[in-house]
């Protein structure tokens, strides 16, 4: 047994802007058998921090000043690689955060899970298997009992987490990295593999190290919690007592921008609220230059009747969208929730016909929409846009903000003139809480949170009636996930836009909608009122939806 | 909304900017690139003009001072046939740089457009149009061009055909496996959303983001095409004597090595600082058609 104690550790990144300090003079220790919680929001350092404990930054560029990392007498920032080596996977292990790129996918599973047994000399190959076996039994992947020779792409994202972890377990390490291990998992799915991980770690007496983005699943698993910000650590407590009494403005923050489902807010509280800082978010002053279009109340904006996506794949077809039947009242929001791989995304690409259904319809406006209602100039694509996932891959990276926002008003020949359009750009930056000097610059230039505003502005720059959010705040920290938010709702009462809200998580689909439909493999199991679906559930996969959600008040029996 | 209107008609006028622009000033400040660019221009000139400039034509043989070493008279020196050098590495400058460059263009506007088309329209057409490229690619290169040659007889143009005919082939691949990953991108998908055309978005959002792995393998198509040409030459189906170009002159040139090394070192020190040149250029321009790279 051994404790890990990192003292006044810095590490900082020379860059063209200058030298960067990711993690600037923080201290940290862990006691054997306990569980940490490092939390930040993603540039805060705590990656850094992490990877910095088994040397695995790249350096140069990464440069380390003073203080140390001590673990067991040894100071890990001066060690040789050979001894480090010793010490991973060993004394230390770590697991990633995404599953899918973390096993090497031409090896099997159960080999990879072995390995470290017999890097590490601890025993040889075929007792390595056989303890393979039993802890991949114990994480709950008993798949490879009967096929020993199953390599990773067999395997669920959730599958292949929970072998990560039986791998980094099984030599019986003091200490565990998790870096955002669950992060790129299902809420349903992120449940389980915590659960596993929390227990495995109490049976085997290891401390972990669990580094998150977001602050409610922390408190599902750590004793204690460690908030770093800008590279300091700003607040450490007990789990109990940092939810309770949060000292620092930010960590107040963190703990109040996470939409919940108790409590039905019109706007979320962002971390300026609580800092009074300013420079984060430059010129927010949402300006309503559009008039609310007239309302038409006799009939739904949107309709799908029994709408069917079907692919072919080598294994025959496969029915992705299956007879699905929504409405969506003009100014309202549907939210559209399920897991990855439920459907949900196809049906929204669909009913913009960026895929082409394969069965049913779809009413706009009463009117049937088939492929050539998006063929025409000044067609259904001025009225119907799409904000993505991934602020990073949607937008082109060689093209200005400039060219962005005034592309689709050439294309759909909106204004008179270059100049005109030009104006109207810069009123959608005003919109979305960005500026004219921003009309310059290469998406690369922005953050994740103002790329977004920008894809937002994209969207609107044909001036749509509706919108498909397509999980478009899922990649996103929940600071900035509140501001884009909030930005998406006060545009939505501004301009009396519809939204069909697409996301896998339902405490955000909750914060957004008036109705909401859940999804499963391809159907709609639930329809409704979005207080009726919370509160009173019909289908029990909606009961584990809503349970899988972490909500420290629970966990914590605290009430707000 | 005043404020924003005076904003708007002082930024629209000379500022615009637009990647050809940005990519220019940043090549300007790129100091490896602009000085490997003077060196081109250099080359370049020396090749027009030198021909003229000799005191004797690339073609005038003269056995009283064969394989003479450099001298005032013959600054490059002499060859075999008492040739003189300066006059035929210029003059060979002419045609490798001709055929390096406009084989080099024609391979980049057929591979490029053709590898588009395959990649992005995909399915069936994709799997026609690549079928077509392998047929291409199992015709032997040599018999390919004596069939062009039986054809039509043998013409300089004919070269460019050849040759441009063949390297295209790899562009096309290229661009196609390029076009194939970035189709799926969600930006693409965002233009299809906001109602472009197909050729708008070959045109305006995915050509721009291939340009980078085109650029570098345009660059290596050049001393690839150059060599080609001195492979042609061999064989009698290239450039024929008295004419030159750098490929032929090497060729000699390495064959009397021993003899009179000079023969090798002036065409192919021209050779490789062409070659130099054009990869430090091409690398300068991927980076400064990358707005990431930009260094302000």
């Amino acid at each position: 047994m051994s404790d890990l104690s990192i003292e006044n550790l810095h590490v900082g990144f020379p860059t063209r802007e200058g030298f960067v300090r990711a993690v600037d003079g923080i201290n940290l220790s862990i006691k054997p058998g306990e569980i940490v919680g490092l939390v930040g929001e993603s540039g805060s350092g705590k990656s850094v921090t992490c990877n910095s404990i088994l040397q695995l930054l790249p350096s140069p560029p990464a440069q380390f000043g003073a203080g140390k990392i001590d673990w067991s007498g040894k100071n890990l920032l001066s060690e040789t690689e050979s001894s480090l080596q010793k010490i991973r996977g060993k004394e230390i292990s770590m697991i990633f955060q995404d599953p899918m790129s973390s096993l090497n996918p031409y090896l099997p599973v159960l080999e990879q899970v072995a390995e470290p047994l017999v890097i590490h000399k601890i025993c040889g190959w075929d007792d390595a298997k056989v303890r393979a076996q039993e802890i991949l039994q114990k994480v709950g992947v008993s798949h490879v009992l009967k096929h020993p020779r199953s390599y990773p792409h067999e395997f669920s994202g959730g599958m292949r987490q929970r072998a990560m972890i039986a791998m980094a377990l099984i030599t019986e390490p003091n200490l565990l990295l998790a870096d955002e291990p669950t992060t790129a998992l299902d809420v349903t799915v992120q449940a389980k593999v915590l659960k596993i991980l929390r227990e495995l770690c109490t049976d085997l007496q290891v401390s972990v190290l669990f580094v998150s983005h977001d602050l409610g699943l922390v408190a599902e698993l750590a004793d204690r919690v460690v908030v770093m910000y800008r590279g300091k650590v700003v607040e450490e407590n007990e789990t109990r007592s940092i939810f309770r009494n949060p000292q620092h403005p930010y960590v107040k923050a963190l703990i109040a921008c996470r939409p919940t489902l108790e409590s039905p807010k019109d706007h979320l509280p962002t971390v300026e609220d609580f800092t009074g800082d300013s420079e984060r978010t430059p010129s927010y002053s949402p300006v309503h230059p559009i008039q609310k279009k007239n309302i038409d109340h006799s009939r739904p904006l949107l309709e799908t009747k029994k709408l069917v996506v079907k692919f072919h794949t080598d294994e025959g077809p496969f029915v992705a969208v299956d007879h699905v039947d929504l409405s969506i009242e003009q100014g309202k929001t549907l939210g559209l929730v399920g897991e990855s791989g439920s459907g949900k995304t196809t049906l929204g690409r669909s009913i913009l016909h960026l895929i082409k259904p394969t069965g049913g319809d779809i009413l706009y406006r009463g009117r049937i929409v088939g492929p050539h209602s998006f063929a025409k100039r000044n067609s259904l694509r001025k009225s119907m846009q799409i904000i993505f996932q991934d602020p990073y891959a949607s937008l082109n990276p060689r093209l200005t903000v400039e060219q962005t926002l005034i592309e689709p008003m050439i294309v759909h020949q909106i204004g008179t003139s270059m100049n005109d359009r030009l104006e109207k750009a810069i009123a959608l930056l005003h919109e979305v809480g960005l500026g004219e000097e921003h009309l310059h610059r290469y998406p690369h230039e922005f953050s994740g949170g103002q790329r977004q505003r920008i894809c937002v502005a994209r969207a609107l720059t044909t001036e749509p009636e509706f919108i498909v959010c397509d999980e478009c705040v899922s990649a996103m920290d929940v600071s900035v996930q509140a501001q884009v938010l909030n930005l998406l709702k006060s545009l939505q009462s501004a301009r009396g836009l519809t939204y069909l809200f697409i996301s896998h998580d339902l405490s955000v689909v909750k914060f957004m909608s008036d109705h909401i439909a859940v999804m499963q493999k391809g159907r709609i199991l639930e329809n409704g009122p979005a207080e009726q679906i919370y509160d009173n559930p019909k289908e029990s996969y909606t009961r584990t939806l809503i349970d899988a959600i972490p909500r420290a008040n629970r966990s914590l029996n605290l009430t707000f | 909304m005043d404020g924003s209107k005076i904003q708007a008609k002082q930024m629209s006028t000379p500022e615009s900017s637009s990647l050809a622009k940005d990519a220019w000033h940043r090549l300007l400040a790129n100091k490896m690139a602009m000085a490997s660019l003077v060196l081109l221009l250099l080359i370049s000139i020396l090749c027009i003009f030198g021909p003229m400039l000799a005191s004797h034509s690339f073609d005038q043989q003269n056995l009283d001072e064969v394989f003479q070493a450099p001298s005032l008279a013959h600054p490059f020196g002499t060859d075999n046939l008492g040739r003189d050098l300066f006059a035929r590495t210029t003059y060979g400058g002419r045609i490798s740089l001709l055929v390096g460059l406009l084989a080099t263009l024609v391979s980049l506007v057929i591979g490029v457009s053709y590898g588009m088309v395959s990649g992005y329209v995909g399915g069936r057409l994709d799997a026609w149009m690549m079928r077509f490229v392998d047929v291409l690619y199992s015709l032997p290169f040599i018999i390919f061009v004596i069939l062009l040659m039986v054809l039509f007889g043998r013409n300089f143009l004919l070269l460019f055909l050849a040759i441009g005919a063949v390297e295209w082939l790899t562009m096309a691949r290229i661009t196609r496996a390029q076009t194939l990953s970035l189709k799926k991108a969600e930006f693409i998908e965002a233009a299809r959303a906001l109602g472009y055309s197909h050729l708008r978005i070959l045109l305006h959002h995915l050509l721009p983001n291939l340009l980078g792995p085109i650029i570098i393998y345009a660059t290596l198509t050049v001393p690839a095409v150059m060599l080609l040409e001195a492979a042609l030459s061999f064989l009698g189906l290239g450039v024929q004597a008295p004419m030159s170009s750098w490929g032929s002159l090497i060729q000699e040139g390495a064959e009397k090595m021993d003899a009179a090394p000079w023969l090798l070192l002036f065409p192919g020190s021209f050779f490789c600082l062409t070659l130099f040149a054009l990869n430090f250029l091409g690398d300068g321009l991927r980076d400064a058609l990358d707005p990431k790279h930009s260094k302000n």
